[in-house]
């Protein structure tokens, strides 16, 4: 990092910001999700990215990482537009799961695991001890040490969810951004996964998921991004912007929202 | 050589299948050097290859079964090798290196060729075919480069537009037929018109190219969700895959004829053995593309008293059943 580019004056930033959006406008084709969305993933925290399906989540997602160009505006990480940095030197700071994988038959656990270490090698790189640990490490965390030698195809859909989140932690890098990974786990793994990454969270570095459960959401986030119809509608910490009405804004839901007994995190009630 | 994985245990049992392949490799070519229609007795062979012998030995190990045999290694390889790749790449286990137009687009130029008048000498004929399967490469990564499904479907479109169009070629001129008719045999006798030093020159680069691509190919092999977070290039790779399947699939179906199914079945045979790692699954299918191709050429000449099947037919005889085999030990969660 150098000091030859200085944030601009006029904008003042309440939380840094490493990794933003600026005025983006993302397209697929003709059908455009979002006009001039503008977003700062807060440093250091867990982000969660909640609203109605299609109402843009994936998709913002998808900018942050490369996926998909802003027809508009710009996606900066360290202020410097993300599709102008060498693709494997920005893998090193910015990992992501998407929500639909699929690996090569055959492919064992350890070895799926083993490809997240990718951006840290050079072509003719040869597998260092560094790498051997970062594997290691990756699969205690997710929970899956045992599975080393298992081929993917006879995982549980559970379990081939934790080995690709193996994938991503070996990638060290520190933003990590997931579309929906507690998708396929059954309710005690998706609340193993969302302490992991608070855990991930506490040992400094950012995270930011696309959620569906908004209670979780509000248990385990730090930061709260509300969406609906390709606009922000809301962000703030869960207690500061989690009300009835901002759920039935986003979700359509009719709802009371009460203290959390566990956390007093607030907890969303759906009213029938 | 390091291993992507080196915890996987069993990294010493394909050593030894490897080591094991290589080993039946060498017999095979031994027995290339000592069977055909010609007899000569294997201890003639050797001092034909190192020098000594009579000239009747010599011409027909030195001249005939050598290049034959180096010839069949350099063909089988490339094949196997660009079958891993084109199934790697679009993730697709029944696609094969002709699935690019690579095949039809050498058959209808030599059909052209043979129509125009041009196709007279092996070495035009050779350098027809190239340039029929490379034009055809190019033209399907045109319309389909935006995904490996789009890649497929127009390849498969272009064969079948080639194909009959070769095919009213040869119905219309009976000469064209003539000229086909060889080619399209498969075979790796014959060819000694053209010294296959080029064409062997050309497969061993790109079967060197391939062995570096191995790491984005893991990469990309993951999906395109994934690839670009890893910090792969999506289309870099991907065009460099291609161009190493068309030269390597259009010089082997150049210098030997439409076999490119062995490219679709030797990645299969391989692919249990080398335990999900690719570049343990490209080194058995450089070793066991040839060793297949040998076995199938060898017993190409022995097979009838009076002549030689096509390595095309018992390449297809052989491999058939070889490859339902290893289909079904496989398993349901295979295909």
């Amino acid at each position: 990092m150098t000091a030859s580019v200085p944030a601009p004056a006029s904008v003042p930033v309440s939380v840094p910001a490493r990794l933003s959006a600026r005025r983006i406008t993302l397209a697929y084709g003709e059908r455009t999700v979002s006009t001039g969305l503008s977003l700062d993933v807060p440093d250091g925290a867990f982000t969660a990215v909640v609203g109605a399906n299609a109402c843009g989540k994936s998709t913002l997602l998808r900018a942050f990482v490369r996926l998909l160009r802003p027809t508009a505006g710009t996606v900066s990480f360290d202020d410097r537009d993300v599709t102008r940095w060498r693709p494997k030197a920005i893998a090193r700071q910015v990992g992501f799961l998407p929500q639909t994988l699929t690996a090569p038959e055959n492919t064992r656990a350890r070895q799926l695991v083993a490809r997240g270490r990718y951006p840290h090698q050079s072509v003719l790189a040869t597998w260092s001890p560094e790498d051997e640990r970062a594997v290691d490490e990756a699969m205690a965390a997710a929970g899956v040490g045992d599975l080393a030698d298992r081929e993917l195809e006879s995982l549980s859909g559970g379990q081939r969810q934790r080995v690709w989140i193996a994938m991503v932690l070996a990638q060290e890098t520190p933003y990590l951004l997931l579309d929906e990974p507690t998708t396929f786990l059954d309710l005690a793994h998706q609340y193993q996964l969302l302490a992991l990454l608070a855990r991930l969270r506490d040992g400094g570095r950012t995270i930011i998921a696309v959620l569906h459960d908004l209670n979780q959401a509000c248990r385990y986030a730090d930061h709260l991004v509300a969406m609906r119809e390709g606009r922000v509608v809301a962000e703030g910490a869960p207690a500061d912007i989690i009300d009835a009405a901002l759920v039935r804004e986003v979700f359509d839901l009719p709802c009371v929202v009460v203290p959390d007994p566990v956390t007093g995190a607030p907890m969303v009630v759906p009213t029938p | 050589m390091r291993t992507e994985t080196p915890a996987a245990p069993p990294a010493g049992v394909r050593v030894a299948l490897l080591v094991a392949a290589l080993a039946a490799l060498l017999l095979a070519a031994g027995a290339s050097l000592c069977v055909g229609a010609g007899t000569v007795p294997p201890a003639e062979v050797w001092r034909a290859v190192t020098g000594g012998a009579g000239p009747h030995a010599r011409l027909i190990a030195r001249e005939v079964r050598v290049p034959r045999t180096v010839l069949a290694v350099g063909v089988g390889a490339a094949l196997g090798c660009a079958g891993t790749l084109i199934q790697t790449l679009t993730r697709n286990p029944l696609a094969e290196p002709g699935v690019l137009g690579v095949t039809f687009g050498a058959g209808f130029a030599i059909s052209l060729g043979a129509a125009l008048g041009v196709a007279g000498h092996q070495a035009t004929q050779l350098a027809l075919a190239f340039t029929g399967s490379l034009l055809a490469a190019l033209l399907v990564h045109a319309v389909g480069r935006t995904s490996p499904l789009r890649l497929l479907l127009a390849g498969t479109a272009l064969s079948f537009v080639l194909g009959g169009l070769s095919l009213g070629m040869r119905l219309t001129f009976p000469d064209v037929l003539d000229r086909y008719r060889f080619w399209s045999v498969g075979s790796l006798a014959g060819r000694e018109q053209v010294s296959p030093t080029v064409p062997l020159l050309v497969m061993a680069l790109a079967l060197a190219g391939a062995l570096l691509l191995t790491g984005p190919l893991n990469a990309l092999a993951l999906g395109e969700g994934v690839a670009p977070a890893l910090g792969a290039h999506v289309p870099r790779p991907r065009i460099a895959v291609l161009g190493l399947v068309t030269v390597l699939a259009g010089t082997a179906t150049a210098v030997a004829g439409p076999i490119t199914f062995l490219g679709l079945m030797v990645p299969h045979l391989a692919r249990r053995a080398a335990r999900g790692s690719l570049r343990w699954l490209m080194a058995y299918t450089m070793v066991l593309g040839p060793l297949l191709l040998l076995t199938a050429d060898i017993a190409s000449r022995v097979l009838l008293p009076t002549g030689e099947v096509p390595v095309a037919v018992v390449t297809a005889f052989l491999g058939g059943p070889v490859l339902i085999w290893a289909v079904r030990r496989r398993g349901a969660i295979a295909l």
